[in-house]
This record gives C-alpha cells, sequence and structure tokens, in this order.
C-alpha cells in the first residue's frame, strides 16, 4: 500500500464518522450554502459543525500550508480528498471568496504578517471577503480603473466607486484595486488594498439582477481610511497582484462547467417521458447526450490541467481556455433544463416551483461569461498568449 | 493516474514523432495515392514499423512484441494522424492484435509473433450497411460439416484486400439488432467462395467490400465461443475506436497548427491576417476544443489499459468528441486558408479527407452519443 493508498483510507474513514448525514444531501438552494463571516447564522447545526470538523484539519484550504490553517496536503492528497469528499457527495464546508481568489494572491505576494493575520481566519471562515474590482467605466478595460487612493502618510485616502461587487452588502472585508498614480501608464499606477467594510465611508447598494435576485453590489468609497499596512505586495504593482488573482478567479468559475446533481437525461425524463428506456424527445435527447459528452470532456481536461501544472508543463493562459469553455457549457446546460422543463420551469415565483428556482437559477448563468473577464477576453487571451497571433 | 504521459511514454511519442515525420510524412501519402500500385500501402515502410516496434506495441514480450498499452499504441496513432500515413497498423497492430488476444493459446502464439515480425496483416469486417452497427450483422454463419458456411457482405473493411487474415464478426443465432448470437471468426481471404473488391476511398487509404457465398471454415476458425462474440467484438471495436480517436486528435491538431502558422504569414489589406479578432477568437476557441478533446482521449487509452470493463463510456466520449473536433478543425483549416485551401497542391485537403473518414470508422460522433446515453439510461 503506497502512502497515498494510506491517506485515501485514512480521508474515508475520517469522512465516514465526522461528516453529517445531512451534510451529504444535494444542495436545495443557494440558501444551504456556508459562506462564513462576522455575521453569518448558520443554517442548522450540522453546517456548523461540518464547516467546524473541517477547519479543524485545515481541509477548508487542503493545499495550504498547515501554519496559516491550510491542510498541508500535496497536489495528490488534495486530489484524492476531493475524490474522497465527492464519493461520499459531501457538501463544500465553506464557499469563500477567501479561499478561492485572495489566498492564493496572499500567499504568494503577501507579507508574513498579512499571511499570519488573514489566512487562519479565512480557513475558519470568520471573514468574509469581497472583490472590489470592476467600475462603471472599467469592465473589459479593467486596468482602467480609477478608483483613488491618495498617500496620507500612514494611510491612504480611498474614494470612487466598485460595481459588481458580489455580495459586498454580506462581506466583511474587500480586497481592493485602486489607483495610486495617475500619471503613469494605466497598468504601472494600481494598488492592491485590504480594508474592513465598516470603515466610515464605505457604502452598498444591492442591484437587482434579471433573476430577480442581488448577488451582485454597488460599492462607493467616501474618504475611506486604509491603514498602509494593508497595501498588499508593492505599491503601484497591483497589478501583478490583480492578475494572478484573476486567474484563480478563473479557474473558480471554470468549476461551475462541472455539473452537479441529477444527470439531465434524468430531470428531462421527469417532464418528457421516456419510450422503451430512451427519452421521449429525440432531438432533445440528442442535445442532451452531445452536452453530457462535451461536459464529461471537459471534466478531464480541468483535470488534465492540474496534472500539467504538477509536471510544471501547463501554461498559465490555459486558464482562460477552463474559464471561457466551462461558463459557456454551464450556459449551455442550463438552457436544456430550461428546454427540458418547458412551461413548468418558467413558473416563477410559488412552492411547486421553489421560488422560480430554475428559471431564476438559468438567467444567473448568463453572466458566467461576463463575469471573471469576459468569454470575449479569454479569447483575446489564448490568441495572444498560447497561440501567439500578430497585434492580439 | 496522472492525465498526462509518463516519461517513457513521452519517449515513445518522440521516436514515433522523428519516425514519422522523417519516413512518412504527408508527401508519402501523396507517393502512394499517386502511384496507384495494388497494396495502397508501402510494404517497405511496414518493414520499417517492424523494426520499430511498432507493430508489436500491443503483442505481449514472450509473443516478439513490446508488450505495452493502448496509451502508447495511441501515441503512435496521433503521429500516423499527424502524418496521414497510410499503413495497416491500425488493423493489425491494434484491431487485429487486441482480437487475437482473446483468441485460445494456441492461434495466439502462432499468430502474434508473425504480427510483431511484420509479415502477418489484418482486417476486421463488421459493418454490413453505410452506418457503423455492429449489432446490426446479418452476415450468416450455419453449421456445416465440421464447421461453419458464411453467407453475406460486409463493408468499409479497412485493409480488406490487402489482409493475410480477416476477422469477421457473424451471425450464428437471434436477429439484427441483437448482440446474442454474434461469433467472431478467423478467415483465410484465399477461401473459396469469398470476394474481395478494394474500394478507392475519398482519403487514399484502404477499404474493401468483402462478398461471402457460402463459404466454408473450420470449427478452428472460431474466435471465441458461438453465439458469444459481442463481448468480445465490443471490446476489440473499443480498443479500436480509441485508436482512433488518438489519430484524430493527430490531424487535427496538425491542421490546426498549419492554419495557426498561416494566419502569422499570409498577409492581407497590409498585415497579418492573424491579426483579424474574427479569426482569432475562432482559431482560440477551436485551441480549446483541441485541447479538451486530447484529455477525453487520453483518459478513455489509459482506461482500456487500467480498467477495460469501464472504458465504454469514456471511449464514447473520447471518440465522439475526437470526430467532432477533428472535423472542425479541417473545415477552420480550409476556411483560413482561403482559396489555397481548396488546392490539391496543399496537404489541408488531405486533411480534411482523412477526417472525414475517421469519423466514419467505428462510429460517428452520433453513434457514440447515442452509446453514453444508453450507459446512462435515457
Amino acid at each position: 500500500m503506497t502512502e497515498l493508498d494510506t491517506f485515501r483510507s485514512e480521508t474515508r474513514a475520517w469522512l465516514a464518522s465526522n461528516c453529517p448525514a445531512s451534510m451529504r444531501l444535494p444542495l436545495e438552494d443557494d440558501e444551504d450554502r456556508c459562506w462564513g463571516g462576522r455575521n453569518w447564522k448558520f443554517k442548522s447545526e450540522d453546517q456548523r459543525l461540518w464547516l467546524e470538523r473541517m477547519a479543524e484539519r485545515g481541509w477548508t484550504a487542503p493545499a495550504w500550508p498547515k501554519e496559516y490553517g491550510g491542510g498541508g496536503l500535496s497536489r495528490d492528497e488534495a486530489k484524492v480528498l476531493r475524490e474522497e469528499t465527492r464519493a461520499i457527495n459531501a457538501r463544500s464546508p465553506l464557499d469563500s471568496f477567501g479561499i478561492w481568489m485572495l489566498g492564493p494572491a496572499l500567499l504568494k505576494y503577501g507579507s508574513e504578517e498579512q499571511k499570519k493575520k488573514y489566512l487562519p481566519e479565512i480557513t475558519r471562515g470568520e471573514i468574509r471577503w469581497c472583490q472590489g474590482y470592476s467600475e462603471p467605466n472599467s469592465g473589459s478595460d479593467l486596468a482602467s480603473l480609477q478608483t483613488r487612493a491618495e498617500d496620507k502618510g500612514d494611510h491612504f485616502l480611498v474614494n470612487g466607486q466598485k460595481v459588481w461587487t458580489s455580495y459586498a452588502d454580506k462581506a466583511d472585508w474587500i480586497f481592493c484595486l485602486v489607483r495610486t498614480d495617475p500619471s503613469v501608464p494605466k497598468h504601472n499606477g494600481i494598488s492592491f488594498v485590504l480594508f474592513d467594510m465598516q470603515s466610515p465611508g464605505v457604502s452598498t447598494r444591492p442591484i437587482v439582477l434579471i433573476s430577480g435576485k442581488s448577488p451582485f453590489c454597488e460599492t462607493f468609497f467616501d474618504d475611506v481610511r486604509v491603514p498602509k499596512e494593508n497595501l498588499v505586495g508593492e505599491l503601484n504593482k497591483g497589478w501583478d497582484v490583480a492578475k494572478y488573482l484573476l486567474t484563480h478567479e478563473r479557474e473558480m468559475i471554470s468549476g461551475i462547467g462541472l455539473s452537479a446533481g441529477r444527470p439531465l437525461g434524468h430531470v428531462a425524463a421527469d417532464t418528457v417521458g421516456t419510450e422503451e428506456g430512451l427519452l421521449a424527445d429525440p432531438l432533445l435527447r440528442g442535445q442532451i447526450a452531445a452536452f453530457d459528452i462535451d461536459a464529461a470532456a471537459f471534466q478531464l481536461a480541468l483535470e488534465r490541467v492540474g496534472d500539467l501544472a504538477k509536471a510544471k508543463q501547463a501554461h498559465p493562459a490555459m486558464s482562460s481556455m477552463l474559464k471561457y469553455y466551462g461558463a459557456e457549457l454551464n450556459k449551455r446546460r442550463h438552457e436544456l433544463l430550461m428546454s427540458a422543463g418547458g412551461s413548468e420551469a418558467l413558473e416563477w415565483e410559488g412552492e411547486r416551483s421553489r421560488g422560480g428556482d430554475r428559471a431564476r437559477s438559468w438567467l444567473r448563468t448568463k453572466a458566467n461569461s461576463i463575469e471573471g473577464g469576459t468569454s470575449e477576453v479569454q479569447l483575446n487571451i489564448i490568441a495572444k498568449r498560447l497561440l501567439e497571433l500578430p497585434g492580439a | 493516474m496522472a492525465l498526462v504521459l509518463d516519461e517513457q511514454q513521452a519517449m515513445l511519442q518522440e521516436s514515433a514523432r522523428n519516425f514519422f515525420a522523417d519516413k512518412a510524412p504527408v508527401a508519402h501519402l501523396r507517393k502512394v495515392r499517386d502511384r496507384r500500385d495494388a497494396d495502397g500501402f508501402s510494404r517497405d515502410l511496414w518493414k520499417e514499423f517492424a523494426g520499430m516496434g511498432f507493430t508489436g506495441v500491443l503483442v505481449p514480450e514472450e509473443h516478439g512484441g513490446l508488450g505495452l498499452g493502448n496509451v502508447e499504441a495511441g501515441t503512435i496513432m496521433e503521429e500516423i494522424g499527424r502524418n496521414l500515413t497510410p499503413s495497416p497498423f491500425l488493423s493489425t497492430a491494434i484491431v487485429g492484435v487486441s482480437a487475437l488476444l482473446r483468441a485460445n493459446g494456441e492461434r495466439k502464439s502462432d499468430l502474434l509473433p508473425k504480427i510483431a515480425a511484420g509479415d502477418l496483416l489484418m482486417a476486421l469486417a463488421v459493418d454490413e450497411r453505410a452506418k457503423h452497427g455492429p449489432r446490426q450483422v446479418v452476415l450468416s454463419a450455419k453449421r456445416s460439416g465440421n464447421g461453419f458456411a458464411l453467407s453475406g457482405t460486409k463493408t468499409f473493411v479497412v485493409d480488406g484486400h490487402v489482409a493475410d487474415l480477416l476477422i469477421v464478426a457473424a451471425r450464428t443465432a437471434g436477429a439484427p439488432g441483437e448482440t446474442d448470437g454474434l461469433t467472431l471468426f478467423l478467415v483465410d481471404p484465399k477461401t473459396k467462395g469469398l470476394d474481395i473488391e478494394r474500394t478507392i476511398m475519398v482519403d487514399s487509404h484502404n477499404a474493401a467490400r468483402l462478398t461471402f457465398g457460402n463459404v466454408q471454415v473450420d470449427a478452428d476458425a472460431l474466435l471465441g465461443e458461438v453465439d458469444g462474440g459481442w463481448p468480445v467484438l465490443e471490446g476489440v471495436l473499443n480498443v479500436g475506436r480509441a485508436a482512433v480517436a488518438a489519430e484524430l486528435v493527430g490531424s487535427g491538431e496538425e491542421a490546426f497548427g498549419r492554419t495557426v502558422s498561416y494566419l502569422k504569414e499570409r498577409k492581407q489589406f497590409g498585415r497579418a491576417i492573424g491579426e483579424f479578432q474574427a479569426l482569432q477568437h475562432r482559431a482560440a476557441h477551436l485551441y480549446s476544443e483541441i485541447e479538451i478533446t486530447r484529455a477525453a482521449v487520453l483518459k478513455a487509452l489509459q482506461q482500456l489499459d487500467q480498467k477495460p470493463e469501464k472504458a465504454a463510456p469514456f471511449v464514447a466520449i473520447a471518440k465522439a468528441r475526437a470526430g467532432k473536433t477533428a472535423t472542425l478543425a479541417v473545415q477552420e483549416a480550409v476556411q483560413m486558408h482561403g482559396g489555397i485551401g481548396m488546392t490539391d497542391e496543399i496537404d489541408i485537403g488531405l486533411f480534411m479527407k482523412r477526417v472525414r473518414v475517421a469519423e466514419e470508422l467505428f462510429g460517428d460522433a452520433n453513434f457514440h452519443a447515442d452509446r453514453l446515453a444508453r450507459l446512462k439510461q435515457y
């Protein structure tokens, strides 16, 4: 038995006795997700227990070093943990922009003090983070951002506005791109800072989306004082941190291309019915089968890019490929879910449709190919970095 | 198991890449096409395949082969795809060998060393209609004397007119569409009553139509159980499908690589056409399709080596993806090359032709999507 096999059997045993039964049920809706934070109210005692147990082992951030609250696992061990949690359908103990996005950037660019201060809180789900990137006039052209941070000696004075700040109204802290030097070319005057959303001068306003939900906010900064020690990386070198973090955001969004829950073909059978074991609508069946082929191949590609990274053979721009493809796949999946659901999927309110869950989820996915860099931006990156096409 | 080639596999890939680029580039296919000889491939080149060990890649070491797996065979197929090399490698070294590995000991130890040495060519005769349908076998094998009498037709038999030994799927019981009642036979192509007509195909690769008029074979021609041929046939087909998928990855990637180079060279409106975003985005999309397909194909090959009993869905995913992706690659290649892509002088058209054939071989993307849907029970 290899060490990895031992790790697998120990992990399996630990999960079997520590993952509460209710945490192995499929997510009913977004409310079942655990985001943590100062004001988090656990939906159940099991949810709290599951987070606590996983965080104690560092398994909310399995691959981070133990000294910062992570699990200190190798890539192979982290993969085993993923496989074993998936095998028992365990829910994610903690959904967190801190783990998915900020943490990796801090590990690479943060000072020792910053890592010690922020990372353990993140892994324990004590602080919820939001991302201050986009602005009303800086979407795909993110580096043109104008939120100003003036040097006032011991602190920066931040003024400006962010938009599409996910869950800004629920977050405790923000990682934020600010302009610290307006006199130089746009990429060279940006800095990456962290601050408390309770700081005086910070306000948020939820944006109602076509889904009727408000996962995003407008965020306003009016003379917000940010201590100098909250600067991550060097002054005016924030674009490097921003780009690095974006590759992790892309990976996070790529993951949504993986279908969770019941197979589409079975979901469709609920409404369309079957004839001799086959979906009764042959054209829909063909579309679903074509989707399943692509989704399965995409899952393997995610795995392969991870293995390539481990073998130091991955190109950094491969994350753009995964983000592009994952986003388009997820949109396609939800179009098929709507198609399969027919008129039942169009109900917007009421018990039967669980508050119009299917239609609202479908509308939400339309943002997948916009957030974290549009599909077109990802294709630009592939054309330029991977294919080295001229003028891209 | 990591979805990347290990060190030994990467070395084999590199030596195959050098071999095919040197001995059998696309110019070799043109030569074979234009000289219109009776074989349709180069027997000298086949001897060199044997010298490299390729013919015995799947043959166990005790029978004179390299004793390697589908992943290794796939790296050779990929280079064949990259160079459009016409050869009996698929029909003999992959499909033939994987069928014989499921045969009884005597046939195995007799035939496998000959294949490894490059002295025996094989062909698989399954399909009888225009579309792949291994369950639809009608060709009948009726008990006759101490053996069987075969009557019926086969089509799209790759290398059928050069094979020294044919594997024939016949129906000994049941009705077309049923998997029970299929039986595999090893048939000498010179047997009386067997008519073999070479069919010249669009891709200048070999294929034949076979007509069996009461062809008498002995009982020792049986490969496996009477009426129980289906699991063997399906296993062999899956090996062949994954191999063709690997070939398609090679062809698609090569056509794409040539296209990207052309985008950088070709100037219109005073600049390289690769500067135009309309083309950049299509190229970037195609890159993504190819990379994702590569993962699916490698997984299928690995699965055939590691857990063959669980390989079926992965093979379906790989063959469907590979066919679609390579088809997109050659279509974009012709379009982005513009008028010159339509000329016989440029190789791009040869890629389009071969990909069309490989997409059809052993089931197209729709066939495999349907298979996956059935495996997933919808």
